[in-house]
This record gives structure tokens, sequence and C-alpha cells, in this order.
């Protein structure tokens, strides 16, 4: 019984409660790799040249990215930052003020990316990016799938072209009918092909799940040689120790 | 060689003379006896230790870079988490602390449970035990608001509310203790005091007490003999060992084999998927913004399963407190002559097992929405984790217990 109860503890522990998925669209699957450091750095410059327009990512600074990343000060400071008063020692402000955000263009403040990844989930991200469509009755000319009424335009409509809802009539549990979006169409072309834009997506959401933990990238390693150190070497010794001191007692 | 050892043996004299330093290591380590059949559970208490000095040490450090303001505490802590060298190491060791507490604090009163641990002559062990973990519950609570997400201040939010509850005096109660009329940096100033200085205080001082009554009455056993009843010539039990060196250097290895996995979830795992760190909390707090669902951390749903599945909030106020309470009045429910599960009859199991099936099954339930379904199993869990506790005086006088030994296996 002993055993049971002890399974059922820990089988209690596992599962995960998952990300808040967003109107029971099935997510696809990011498959992000934060080992593949060229993809890192095509979604931070991504990430400068079309999110900080409107979005910052205060605490981060920018040379965390260029050590990190690989990338020099130089060209930190030639292409990833923006604003001439800024240094690469300054965390990832933007100059638009909140109010004026809230006010005039948007009705909502596009809120701080620093640790975005870590609320929504890769996942959601990136069919986020990927579920834009024209809807000409809000204000920016596009909804989403995951994110109903989004207030963000879709920023990366030149890379993807822009996709139209496919609907289908559908019964409601009342016997009334009522129209669902089963998919997206693709009515207009964009610079990239689909492959080309799913890639600029998942290393865009790649550069986010990094932005969200930095300390991921060496946290692993630490890790490794922690368990190492207390399996291999820790373990075996104090287990002897034991075994020594006890061998009296019956 | 003669001399160092004579010269430190006359310092030790010296401090003897003045200070109770043999005196207290005798009683508490090299001739305290423990029982020598301690199995798989009797590490947890040496690990709660373990763990609580744990969450003093990175809390020191956090301390060190934390800043308890609604303005800048969800960025103090991404500071942190970036600029602070080893900063995320600190931060993670913390949070994953708070869960391991947790986790290895329910396994020793399980431990208690399974082998009658709280009965005579220990249940002022027991209870000091029972207030240890009340404290910890509150120094929990607590620090869960100082990273300031959105998870922090509504969760806050909602228990706080539950005071609120309370007849005459709920309203007042609830403002005195937010300090305000909404959970606001007021809160939070008052509430990092409480997690930084008073509760850690107060636990240290209770775990003094716990262990103090523990060396009182001697430890019990997977058996549950009274060790003391069988004593040699020099009074010496008979089934009893030095705890120190025979305990350390066992306990020593349980603290390696639980860092092993502790470090797992460090490095590899600290959100734990979400149970250790929510998701919903790296968004920061927002007065404005009630999140769709609100649940608390893992180590609560229990009894925030039993709160919901009562329909008149008041009542289910009352309930969630019963269901915590009620641990502490175990020395007086239990009426079965026998200490040990292993010589417990069948009554006793199945209650034991339906228990511990309800309080996982009520976890679960406080992490989901409370659908209608969903509220009618928890309020089937809720009268069995009820009915272990109220009906124990009629099943452990009734139970087919069997004889137990005289000595320890």
């Amino acid at each position: 019984m002993m055993r049971t109860i002890t399974l059922f503890t820990l089988i209690a522990l596992l599962p995960a409660p998952g990300f808040a998925a967003g109107g029971g669209v099935k997510l696809m699957h990011a498959d992000v790799d934060l080992g593949d450091k060229e993809s890192l750095q095509r979604g931070a410059a991504t990430f400068v040249n079309y999110c900080m327009g409107c979005h910052s990512a205060s605490y981060m600074r920018y040379n965390r990215i260029g050590k990190d990343l690989g990338i020099s000060d130089d060209v930190l400071e030639s292409n990833f930052i923006f604003n001439p008063e800024d240094k690469v020692g300054d965390t990832m402000e933007i100059a638009m003020r909140k109010s004026d955000a809230e006010n005039i263009y948007f009705a909502v403040n596009p809120p701080d990316l620093s640790v975005i990844a870590r609320s929504r989930g890769a996942d959601w991200l990136y069919t986020y990016f990927m579920t834009f469509y024209k809807d000409e009755s809000r204000p920016m000319g596009v909804n989403n799938l995951v994110f109903k009424d989004v207030g963000m335009p879709h920023v990366l409509w030149q890379k993807q072209g822009m996709q139209a809802p496919v609907y289908e009539m559908v019964r409601t549990a009342d016997g009334g009918e009522k129209k669902v979006i089963t998919g997206l169409e693709q009515i207009s072309r964009g610079s990239q092909s689909t492959e080309e834009y799913q890639q600029t997506v998942r290393d865009l959401v790649n550069f986010l799940v990094y932005l969200g933990e930095p300390a991921q990238l060496k946290r692993k390693t630490v890790g490794f040689w922690v368990l190492f150190y207390l399996i291999v070497l820790l373990l075996p010794v104090v287990y002897l120790l034991k075994k020594e001191y006890w061998r009296d007692i019956h | 060689m003669e001399k160092v050892t004579q010269a430190l043996n006359g310092l030790l004299g010296w401090v003897d003379d003045r200070f109770p330093l043999s005196k207290m290591w005798n009683e508490h380590l090299a001739r305290y006896y423990a029982p020598k059949n301690f199995n798989f559970w009797y590490f947890f208490g040496s690990l709660a230790l373990f763990v609580l000095v744990i969450q003093i040490v990175t809390g020191i450090w956090l301390t060190m870079n934390y800043k308890p303001s609604a303005e800048h505490a969800f960025a103090s802590v991404e500071y942190i988490m970036r600029d602070v060298e080893w900063g995320w190491w600190m931060r993670y060791m913390h949070s994953t602390g708070a869960s391991a507490f947790f986790i290895v604090i329910y396994l020793h009163m399980f431990r208690a449970l399974l082998y009658g641990s709280y009965k005579k002559p220990r249940e002022l062990l027991w209870l000091t035990g029972m207030i240890i973990y009340f404290t910890l519950m509150g120094e929990a609570f607590f620090g869960y608001l100082l990273p300031w997400g959105q998870m922090s201040y509504w969760g806050a939010q909602v228990i706080i509310s539950l005071f609120g509850a309370l007849p005459w005096i709920g309203d007042d109660l609830a403002l005195l203790i937010r300090g305000d009329f909404v959970v606001s940096d007021v809160t939070l100033n008052r509430f990092f005091s409480l997690h930084v200085i008073a509760l850690p205080l107060v636990l240290c001082g209770l775990v003094a007490a716990h262990i103090l009554a523990l060396h009182e009455v001697g430890s019990n056993n997977p058996d549950g003999i009274e060790i003391k009843k069988n004593k040699d010539a020099n009074g010496v039990p008979l089934d009893g060992i030095p705890f120190h060196p025979y305990y350390t250097v066992k306990d020593i290895v349980g603290v390696v084999v639980f860092l092993i996995f502790f470090c797992a979830v460090v490095f590899f795992a600290p959100e734990m998927g979400g149970y250790f760190l929510e998701h919903a909390n790296f968004i920061p707090a927002d007065p404005l913004k009630t999140p769709e669902h609100i649940a608390p951390v893992w180590y609560f749903t229990p009894f925030y399963a039993i709160l919901r599945a009562v329909p008149n909030q008041l009542g289910g106020v009352i309930a969630m407190g019963a269901s915590t309470v009620l641990f502490m009045f175990l020395p007086w429910l239990d009426r079965s002559p026998v200490k040990s599960i292993r010589y417990r009859g069948r009554k006793y199991k199945t209650a034991l097992a339906l228990f511990v099936i309800s309080f996982i099954t009520l976890g679960y339930l406080g992490m989901q929405p409370a659908t209608p379904t969903f509220t009618w199993i928890a309020r089937f869990f809720s009268v069995i984790y009820f009915a272990f506790f109220l009906l124990m005086p009629f099943y452990t006088r009734t139970d087919d217990d069997k004889p137990v030994p005289e000595r320890v296996r």
C-alpha cells in the first residue's frame, strides 16, 4: 500500500497545467531551438525592426543580447539601437509614450515583451503570428484566431501576405445556425513563401523565449555539472560513509 | 600533537564551565538515542530543516536586490533574474524551495499518520509541528505576493477577501490585513515585512521548540514501540543508537538524494510546468484586470477545493479552516491502542487510503475551474476528508488491531 501511496503522490505532481489556449484553437507547434544561435540572431533582428516600434523589453539590456548571441557592440549600435541617446548597456525602451499608445493609436498599451514567452508560451506566440486574418470590422483591418479582437495590426503582413477566414455554418445547441471559422486561406502573396514565413516566425518566437529568460542558455549547462557532482562524486561517498558507520547495527 | 589536544581540551573545559556546550552536544546529538529502525519516511524531518536553511540563505540574498514597492517589485525580480550575478539561481532555489518545503512537510506529516507519531506522549510535539505548518502557510502566502505578478495580486485579493466573509469583524479584518481598500503598495510592504522578518523568526523559534519537544519524549519509529521501555544497565535504550554519528551520516545521504531531485528542478524545470511558477504570474499585477482563472499554488489547492465545494461563502471559509485545524485534534480523535500502521486493523488502513485519495483529488480539483461536475466531485471527497477525522474515534476504537511485539524489528 505504501508504494501505491507514494506513486499516487508522484503522479499527482506530474501532469502540467497548460498555458491558457485562445478560443479553443488548436495551437501549432513552435519547435524552437535555443541552441540555434543564427536563428536567435535573426529573431533579434525581426524583434528590433518590427516589434520595438511599439513594444519595449524594459528588463533586457542590448549588450546582454550582444554577449549571449555573439553580436558586437558596433553592430548593436548600428543595427539594433535606433535612439541615438541609448547606449549598449541600456535597457530596451521605446520612444512611444504610454498615454499616446492608449489614447491615440491602439486604445490599449502595447505590453512590455521581456517575459511574454513565459506567460503565453512559445506555441501560443507561434500560432498568434501565423493566424492573423483580414477583418474589415476591426480598426486595424485584421483579427486573430488565438487573440480575438486583438488591438495590434498584422505587423508582418508584408512578409506573410494576407489571409482570409473560411467560414462554415454549424448548428448550435438551441437549434439555430452559427458561422464559425474553420480555417484560413491566402488571399494575397507576401514577400516570403509560406516556409520562409514560418521560419521567420520560428526565429522570432525563439528569440522571445530566450528574451523571457536569458539565463536558460547557461542554466542547463551548470545544472548538468551540478547533477554530475551530486550523483557521480558525492552520492557514492556519503553512501559508503553511512554503510561503514552502520556495519555494527543489526 | 598531544599538546594541541591538551590545549583544545583545556579550551573546551573553559567553555563548558561557562556554557553548556558539551552538555548540549550530548543531549541532542551524541547521547540522544534514536530508534535503530528508522525507514524512508524518517528522512523528512531533517530535510525540512535543510530546506528551511536553503530558504533563509537564498532569501537573504534575494532581499539584497528585491524592491518591495508596487512600482518596482516586478522589475526588481527580473533584475535579479538578468543583471544580478547568479541571481536566477538564488531566485529558482527560493521558488523551488517553497514547493519543496511543502512536499517535505506533507510527507513528514503523512509519516505521523502512518506510524501514529502524534499519539501519547507526543501530543505537544504534534501541536508544535502543526503550528509550524500554519506559520509556513502564512509565510508562503505572504511571500507569494512579492513578485507582484497577476496571480500574486489576485490570489492575495481572493484569500484576503475570505477573511472579509467572517461575520461582524470581517470587513475590518480584511482592511487591517491589506492596510488599504484594495491590495496595494501598502499591502506589499507589510507582506514583505511579515515574510522576511516576522514569520521567519517565529518559524525558527517554533522549530527549536519542536526539536526540544522531540528530544524530551524521544522519537517514535515505524513499529510504534517505545524504545525507552527496554533499557540496559546504563539506562540506554536497547533498540536505540546515538543520533550522532549514526543518523547524521544517514541523513546526509538523504540530503544528497534530496539535492539531486531539487537541483534537477532548479536547473532543468524551474517552472515545473506551471506548478511551481505559474505562467500568469509573469504578467505584472494589474488591479484593473481580473484574470479569467485564479488558482492558488498547488500546496493550498486541497483546502481551496473544500472552500469552493461549500455553496455558502461563510460556510466555505469555516470548512476550509476546519479542514486544516482538524489535524490538531488527531491525538485525541485516535482511540486505537496501537500506533503503527503495521499493527493497525483494516478500518484505519482503509480510512487512511481514502483520506490520501481525497487529499490528492481535492488538490487537483482546486487547480481546475469549478465546473458543476468538478464541484460535485469536490463535495464528495470533502465529505470523505472530514469523515476521516470526525469518524476516527469510532473506527479506531473498534478496529481489529494486531498485537504489538515487545521490541522493534
